[in-house]
């Protein structure tokens, strides 16, 4: 049976890392169930640092290796923080067809990005994604967790506008 | 045995007799993301405001197919037919709530004698719309979990795979392999432990076909991975679901833990020794994952690399033990086959494609959404009658269906029926079922080159003609579409093709030259003309210039080449 580490202790005492622990718990603390442990990292610290990576691997015993490996392979982690707020864009089948593609272009020149950034302010992530399974409303983008369908340009850029815009307003 | 699901079917039947009047209110992604909660609160609060809760009920269902109009709210009575409400928002509650007794609202009104509706035909999607996806009882109501109990207390194991052998059933996963024929070999395989797994990883942008099933009939899944493990003699299921569909998910862990309530899952289902757990593993976004035994290894919490076939997951899957790989559509399947028998199901479709599929309808189509047909529909009437025809008054080009591993499909084979062979004959697939329309402004070797970006980007990098064969593609494509290709492009373009094609290690690599190949072999004259005279002349070679459709003047530059 090989060793298991339960007892490591989390990197500091924030409260987030009980979470954490607790879908390794559910898990018995097994290897396979590291992907799902880095999707609640994920969920409750926005994005996977090193850290967290050392603290999971030594919790469930496997090599760093192999829990960067799986970090770095699928899409949905991000080892940066993201920004503010994210618009995620969709560049499924049939958000292609009707136009997405010149929209994300608009987007990208508008805030001096590219898919997969960050403004240097740290306001916006841009990013995209494979297929949000929403065709039937295509163009669709997700705009800080809600969804908006047969989406047009001048909807997108204000819906933009007015999420950076309203943090700035707060700060003054 | 059945007494327990007759308990629970009085009781829904008594609880609902006395409402008269019943609103449902779509509640799948589709019409979420225009918030169609805020639709039923809305409606719920108008009931109550007007006091009529105790005649009329308010409650969510699953996905009514046609999201193009979404939100959608249809109304039950039970002295009319049902009444189908189109862009329905939280303000138009109280005309809806006030027409409940009298005609319906005009400008809402959406009609339900239209092809759309009437040509359908609804195995897999026969509870969607109809009940509400959080509450067991309403799918036991609804016959739920009956074919279960006649498995496991009137079949042996051997008769349930009998059944599904009978009934004809291939995989909607895309491959179109014979389910029974995959029972069987996993039943045969020695072992003690075995895996059922229902691929929930729908990764072809544009089908959404297996998130609608899921969050809108999750037990039905449930039941057929049931059915399927007494089958094959397993007593553990895993369903492997996208990141991408919370929805789906939260929907799943609900009915899992109703489905244990009612002992319809967990030890000693319905007073038998059968015994069935239910896990769900959540995907990280992989398009690779569909491959079975990538997704195996993710669910092992490992990267999703395929690795070689055979041995085959049916003898060393998960954990090294044989494993039941099906796809979410596949397993719908399986409960209304047991329930009706084989011959029921296989009097549906054609000779070699039995019973429904389902399709997700995007791209330049009027009724964009989800319908179900008999095999064998032909392309055009799911198309121009059942889809409305093409949006905006253009014309149809073609029709893609199987996503980054099909073809483009020219308007001139719309006659075509739809089944695996045909699919096939004509350089596409099946695929999962997702059918993009593409309309004459679409330009086929932008659409080629979109999908071989999404095969670069998703390749896992495993193997090397995918992973280096693939960036080469695209990067050529990326030549013709920006009309800077010369003739030997073409030529090195079709090589990259035959050889990808034939030596990568899984599905993804092998089909990832198909859209390329089949808008090479109906569309290419949209090749010739990208290529340029500059480049041309580079190589002191003049293109024909793009003429006809037909074979001979489409061949004849790259024969030039070649020559």
């Amino acid at each position: 049976m090989p060793l298991r580490n339960e007892k490591v202790d989390p990197p500091s005492d924030d409260k987030r890392w009980r979470i954490v622990q607790a879908t390794m718990q559910r898990n018995g603390f097994e290897r396979d169930g590291l992907i799902e442990t880095l999707h609640t990292v994920q969920e409750s610290f926005g994005f996977l640092d090193d850290e967290s990576l050392r603290y999971v691997a030594a919790s469930l015993n496997a090599p760093l290796s192999q829990v960067y490996g799986v970090s770095t392979f699928y899409h949905l982690f991000s080892l940066k923080p993201a920004g503010q707020h994210t618009c995620v864009v969709c560049l499924g089948t049939a958000c292609y067809i009707k136009g997405m593609p010149a929209m994300l272009k608009q987007i990208e020149s508008r805030y001096g990005i590219k898919a997969g950034e960050t403004t240097p302010d740290g306001q916006l992530s841009l990013l995209t994604a494979r297929c949000l399974g929403a065709c039937g409303l295509a163009p669709v983008a997700v705009f800080d967790g809600s969804i908006a369908g047969k989406l047009e340009m001048g909807e997108a850029m204000s819906r933009l506008q007015e999420m950076t815009e309203v943090d700035h307003v707060r700060e003054a | 045995m059945y007494e327990r699901l007759e308990e629970i079917t009085l009781a829904e039947q008594e609880s609902t007799a006395r409402f008269s009047h019943t609103v449902n209110v779509c509640m799948a992604a589709g019409c979420m993301s225009s918030r169609s909660d805020a639709i039923k609160d809305a409606l719920t609060k108008e009931v109550e405001a007007n006091g009529l809760e105790r005649w009329c009920r308010v409650r969510g269902v699953g996905c009514m197919g046609l999201c193009a109009h979404g939100p959608l709210v249809s109304v039950d009575t039970d002295q009319s037919a049902e009444t189908l409400y189109q862009y329905v928002t939280p303000d138009d509650a109280p005309a809806i709530v006030g027409a409940l007794e009298g005609p319906p609202v005009e400008r809402l009104h959406c009609p339900t004698n239209v092809p759309f509706f009437q040509r359908q035909k609804k195995i897999v999607l026969e509870n969607s719309g109809r009940i509400d996806p959080e509450r067991v009882e309403e799918y036991i109501a609804a016959d739920g979990y009956t074919a279960l109990i006649k498995a496991i207390t009137e079949m042996s194991p051997a008769e349930v795979i009998d059944e599904i052998i009978a009934s004809g059933l291939r995989g909607r996963g895309g491959g179109g392999y014979p389910t029974g024929l995959k029972w069987t070999t996993v039943a045969k395989s020695e072992g003690d432990t075995k895996y059922v797994i229902c691929n929930a990883d729908e990764g072809d942008p544009g089908a959404f076909m297996d998130r609608s099933v899921l969050e809108s009939d999750p037990h039905r899944i449930l039941e057929g991975m049931a059915i399927a493990g007494y089958a094959i003699g397993a007593g553990q299921g895993y369903i492997y679901v996208r990141g991408e569909y919370p929805l789906a998910v939260a929907r799943l862990k609900t009915a899992i833990r109703q489905a244990r309530r009612v002992n319809m899952l967990g030890s000693g289902i319905a007073g038998t020794q059968f015994a069935f757990h239910v896990d769900i593993r959540l995907g990280a976004g992989a398009f690779v994952c569909g491959e079975e035994t990538a997704l195996i290894a993710s669910i092992e919490g490992k990267r999703g690399q395929p690795r070689p076939r055979p041995p085959y997951p049916a003898e060393y899957g998960l954990w090294g033990q044989p494993t039941l790989i099906n796809n979410v559509e596949t397993l719908a399947n399986v409960a209304p086959i047991i329930r009706n028998g084989g011959d029921w199901y296989a009097s549906l479709g054609t000779a070699k494609s039995k019973g429904t599929k389902v399709f997700a309808l995007a791209g330049s189509i009027n009724n964009t959404g989800l319908i179900e047909v008999p095999m064998g529909t032909p392309l055009r009437e799911i198309i121009y009658e059942i889809g409305g025809g093409v949006s905006g008054g253009g014309q149809c080009k073609a029709i893609q269906t199987g996503g980054p591993s099909g073809g483009c499909i020219p308007a001139e084979f719309l006659d075509t029926p739809v089944d695996y062979e045909s699919l096939a004959a004509l350089g596409s697939i099946m695929g999962s079922g997702g059918m993009i329309v593409m309309d004459e402004s679409a330009s086929m070797v932008d659409v080629a080159r979109y999908f071989m970006e999404f095969c670069m980007t998703e390749s896992c990098g495993r193997c090397v003609p995918c992973r280096v064969g693939t960036v080469h593609m695209h990067n050529l494509l990326d030549k013709f579409s920006h009309h800077e290709a010369a003739p030997r492009d073409l030529v090195l373009l079709e090589k990259l093709c035959d050889m990808v094609r034939n030596t990568s290690l899984c599905g993804l690599g092998q089909t990832a030259p198909n859209p390329v190949l089949s808008t090479l072999r109906y569309f290419r004259h949209e090749y010739i003309a990208a290529i340029t005279e500059e480049a041309a002349d580079l190589y002191a070679i003049t293109p024909a210039p793009p003429t006809s459709r037909n074979g001979a003047t489409q061949h004849a530059p790259a024969q030039e080449v070649a020559s």
